[in-house]
């Protein structure tokens, strides 16, 4: 089951699961993912070990999809 | 580490060029120069002062402490980057060293576990990435890169700042250098000298890992 996940200040939280072919899951999952990327959160897709990739709309067909905050030079 | 895509936070820097190897290699020889600029006018008026006046060495004295005190400074500034921040609560820094390891190795793992410090090959190095900042190890093992950046959340989970870090690093290696912003650039004894003791063998490790990787820069 793929998943949508925010880190916060929880550790992370889950905000929406979803399988291949559930367009109900799926529909609610782009919706959830919309929302957080309009609140200010990046999204990212690890791709093992070294590789990461910065997405602006949700991949329906990866297994994690992480959402993080902005960084910022301190 | 995937280079396609611009971080998005570089926008918030548009006037820095984006950061690459030869704009590292110049950055560090910068950083050397101002550092022996800062530093040569003290020895200079000591040496001076105790040529005219062998009398007055306490004056040379303050001045050569003032030399050595400079390039000391800078490599704690540099140390800094990498300085543990407050922990949150414990159940929340379970969940997020969970995802943290789920997004690295076993020997990045067992690292953290003991250091505090994620390192990832990139690129430009060996990066070793902390809670508020990173030191990238240029290939050859030869000179750091220390790197305040952060997640400006203060609430957060200390393995959740890191994962951010991570991320982004992964993301877009050169995009995170250009954001980042440096804060020292030397020899890597100078730095381990003002690390937290505990985080010291993660840059040992480091330039282990960065000597294996080619050129030095």
């Amino acid at each position: 089951m793929a998943r949508l996940i925010r880190m916060d200040t929880t550790g992370h939280s889950t905000l929406a699961e979803w399988t291949a072919g559930d367009s109900d899951a799926e529909a609610l999952a782009v919706a959830e993912f919309r929302r957080e990327l309009d609140a200010g959160w990046y999204a990212v897709v690890s791709e093992g070990e070294g590789h990461a990739r910065q997405v602006a709309e949700l991949p329906l067909d990866a297994e994690l999809v992480i959402l993080r905050r902005p960084i910022a030079g301190g | 580490m995937s280079g396609a895509p611009a971080l998005p936070e570089t926008a918030a820097v548009y006037w820095r060029p984006r950061a690459d190897a030869r704009r590292l290699r110049q950055r560090g020889r910068t950083w050397t120069l101002t550092t022996v600029a800062h530093t040569v006018p003290y020895v200079a008026t000591a040496g001076g002062l105790l040529a005219l006046e062998p009398l007055t060495f306490p004056v040379g004295l303050v001045a050569l402490a003032q030399a050595w005190a400079i390039p000391e400074l800078y490599a704690r500034r540099g140390a800094n980057v990498i300085r543990p921040r407050p922990r949150a609560e414990e159940g929340p820094e379970q969940v997020a060293l969970g995802l943290l390891g789920d997004l690295v190795g076993h020997d990045a793992r067992e690292l953290h576990a003991r250091t505090g410090l994620v390192p990832e090959r990139g690129a430009l190095g060996v990066w070793l990435v902390g809670e508020a900042g990173a030191v990238l190890v240029a290939r050859g093992g030869r000179r750091v890169f220390c790197w305040c950046v952060t997640v400006p959340e203060p609430d957060l989970p200390s393995a959740d700042r890191v994962a951010h870090l991570l991320l982004a690093l992964r993301s877009d290696e050169e995009g995170f250098a250009t954001v980042a912003n440096l804060a020292f650039s030397g020899a890597p004894w100078r730095l381990r000298r003002r690390m937290p003791p505990r985080a010291r063998p993660a840059l040992g490790v480091a330039i282990g890992m960065a000597r294996v990787s080619s050129p030095s820069m």
